[in-house]
């Protein structure tokens, strides 16, 4: 087990962002949690303290919901963005340390980065984004153009060289900044959420294709998903993240027979996500929302403007006072009932951080929309029953 | 009631005409061997222009319009209609006036997207020189265009090459605003991709940057021609020649007619070259759709 050959490896890296970093890392030390740091120094904490190793030739997979950090991580591996504390390896060498060429030449030669949303020059064709790496440290034309095409053939696209980005599909995109990363025939090849972006039949496809490439071409990569399918067909290591810190790091298998916490079991069981999401996850603005002071004819014109047949009701301070439905505001309108006696109160409500699970009795009985509210009652979003039974598949 | 809060008090004076007329007097006096080197600079830049506007035949310039509104639009009845208003200006006698209308309006832009594009860059790279920037040239933009004749006339004197100064102060607000602006949109992860594959800062201005905000640019030089088409008058106050001074002599004159013939001229090539430089910014826009 001693003769890994770690290619990178990171250690204690953190990244606060705000004015009082060191004040939040007296905090941090202390064992206070990611949000009251915020709350006391104003620092945010995207990623706390943590520490991997990657090795040659595998892919590792960090996985973990939309705020929990992993974005950072990998923008700090080829320094877009500097960490704050901690130090990154590459092949036992710290990249920190790098001056001005060393770092170019670093990007240039030995790691290369494939986005989210491509991130591909509209303004060149296929052919010279693919180019581009080779082009920036100074290949000459028919050596970057032969390297390129070679490249092109290995994501299959052969013959849409000449073509615009604007003409291809976001599959075909994503092909391009696979092969343009590639390209410069780095060691690591850092992926960020790179098929997220991607319909699921698309996904798949990419996904086999990246595995097969992989063999082939036998590259380092560092992969991003929140996917856990995604994760599990891909790592040969899986770090569950969660708020900025890494919660457990080991193989599909380790992880599955063995996980660390509930929160680790209950991302890795699929079949249950209700257990991991919660209701920010899910919830909307809502797209019928009036004041109580309004009348009840403008309900009317905001329900027919968005084809909805119930409006949310808050008061002046944007506290939650009820529900109109389309009949009672129609009641309104024909002098039958006052407005304020139309409005549908004690409705059932929930908070942000309730996890659907929870959600899922009063969803099933509820007749409209669940409003959300914050704990000094303003409304901040609904959840509908369509996207509480999304979020379950 | 005191009379001093009926009335602005007198006692109260703050004097910056005295000062800006004594830095501009000093200026006169100290500067003189510099400003008459601006002005010689300007005076054969102006007369190469000029050269190159006049050399073209007239008829060449009507096919020209032709052919570029073509390019553009794929119009036909549209480049028949622009050639045909090129056309009529002539028709009015005034094509030669146009030639040096037109001689002022191309220095002042040349100039403008030198000093501007650059400045752009610079603005748009640093947040302290975009706040220092702002400013000013918010003030360029709102101050009455008169103003800026008078420091003109009395560093440069009279004629075309101040009126060119004049232009180009006021013209040059668009270029370095738009050219920030359109770099400062550029999609953040595309400038992230340029910087992970080891672009210098000059490789990604150079490479991807301006390449991608080339079609905001190209709405600041439109801007900034438009901007100094409309100088064309107010220019004439201080001995521009062309179809501004035409227009300020039927003015003078009460000559309606005349007036008129020079001011639709003036739209008419307004029209025209706005049209142009807005095609070809669409043209950039859809290519750089994704």
């Amino acid at each position: 087990m001693n003769n890994k050959d770690i290619i990178l490896k990171i250690e204690s890296l953190s990244k606060l962002y705000g004015v009082n970093k060191s004040a939040a890392f007296n905090m941090l030390g202390k064992g206070m949690g990611k949000n009251q740091v915020a709350k006391e120094s104003g620092v945010t904490v995207a990623v706390n303290n943590i520490s991997f190793e990657v090795e040659r030739g595998k892919i590792f997979v960090l996985i973990g919901l939309s705020g929990s950090g992993k974005s950072t991580v990998i923008r700090c591996l080829n320094l877009l963005q500097p960490p704050t504390s901690g130090d990154i390896l590459f092949e036992g060498k710290s990249i920190l340390g790098f001056n001005k060429k060393e770092l170019l030449d670093f990007r240039r030669r030995k790691i290369s980065m494939v986005f989210q949303n491509f991130g591909l020059m509209a303004h060149r064709n296929v052919l010279d984004n693919v180019a581009y790496g080779l082009e920036i440290r100074g290949a000459n034309r028919a050596e970057r153009q032969s390297r390129a095409m070679e490249m092109i053939k290995l994501v299959g696209l052969e013959g849409w060289e000449g073509k615009n980005i604007s003409q291809l599909s976001g599959g075909m995109r994503q092909r391009v900044g696979i092969a343009r990363a590639l390209a410069n025939d780095p060691d690591v090849l850092l992926m960020d959420e790179p098929f997220s972006a991607l319909d699921p039949l698309v996904r798949r496809d990419m996904q086999f294709e990246l595995l097969s490439i992989q063999k082939k071409l036998n590259k380092t990569v560092v992969f991003i998903t929140h996917d856990i399918n995604e994760a599990f067909k891909l790592g040969n290591t899986v770090a569950i993240m969660k708020d900025g810190e890494i919660i457990q790091i080991d193989t599909p298998e380790g992880m599955t027979s063995n996980p660390a916490n509930d929160y680790v079991e209950n991302f890795i069981n699929s079949a249950d996500k209700a257990q991991i999401y919660s209701v920010k996850h899910i919830m909307q603005t809502p797209s019928c929302l009036i004041h109580s002071r309004d009348g009840a004819n403008y309900a009317l014109k905001q329900m027919r403007d968005q084809g909805v047949s119930s409006a949310y009701v808050v008061d002046d301070n944007l506290e939650f006072v009820g529900i109109l439905t389309l009949d009672n505001a129609v009641k309104v309108k024909a002098g039958k009932t006052a407005f304020l006696d139309a409005i549908t109160r004690n409705t059932p409500t929930t908070t942000e951080d309730v996890l659907i699970s929870d959600l899922l009795p009063v969803a099933a009985a509820a007749q409209f929309p669940i409003a959300v509210t914050d704990a000094d009652h303003h409304l901040t979003g609904i959840v509908t029953k369509a996207s509480v039974l999304s979020s379950l598949v | 009631m005191p009379e001093w809060l009926i009335e602005f008090p007198s006692a109260i004076q703050l004097n910056i005409k005295d000062a800006i007329d004594n830095f501009v007097h000093y200026l006169v006096v100290n500067w003189e061997p510099f400003f008459d080197g601006v002005t010689k600079v300007l005076r054969s830049f102006l007369s190469q222009i000029g050269y190159v506007v006049e050399i073209i035949p007239w008829w060449l310039l009507i096919v020209l319009v032709f052919l570029l509104t073509w390019k553009v639009g794929r119009k036909l009845s549209r480049a028949l209609l622009y050639s045909a208003l090129l056309f009529s200006i002539g028709a009015m006698g005034l094509w030669s006036l146009m030639n040096t209308t037109l001689t002022i309006v191309i220095a002042s832009v040349i100039i403008s997207i030198l000093i501007g594009f650059p400045l752009g860059i610079l603005v748009s790279s640093s947040n302290r020189s975009n706040v220092i920037m702002r400013p000013i040239l918010d003030t360029m933009q709102t101050m009455p265009s008169f103003v800026y004749l008078i420091p003109a006339v009395m560093l440069l004197g009279l004629g075309n090459v101040p009126a060119v100064i004049a232009t180009t102060i006021y013209a040059i607000p668009p270029m370095i605003r738009l050219t920030s602006h359109g770099i400062r949109q550029v999609d953040n992860e595309v400038v992230e991709a340029a910087r992970a594959f080891g672009s210098t800062r000059w490789q990604s201005l150079i490479k991807v940057q301006i390449p991608q905000a080339l079609p905001t640019i190209m709405a600041g030089v439109n801007q900034t021609i438009m901007m100094a088409i409309s100088m064309v008058v107010t220019c004439s106050m201080i001995g521009a020649t062309g179809l501004g001074q035409e227009v300020l002599i039927s003015i003078n004159r009460l000559e309606t007619g005349r007036g008129f013939s020079a001011g639709i001229s003036i739209v008419i090539i307004a029209i025209i070259i706005d049209r142009l430089t807005q095609g070809i910014v669409k043209k950039g826009e859809e290519t750089n759709e994704q």
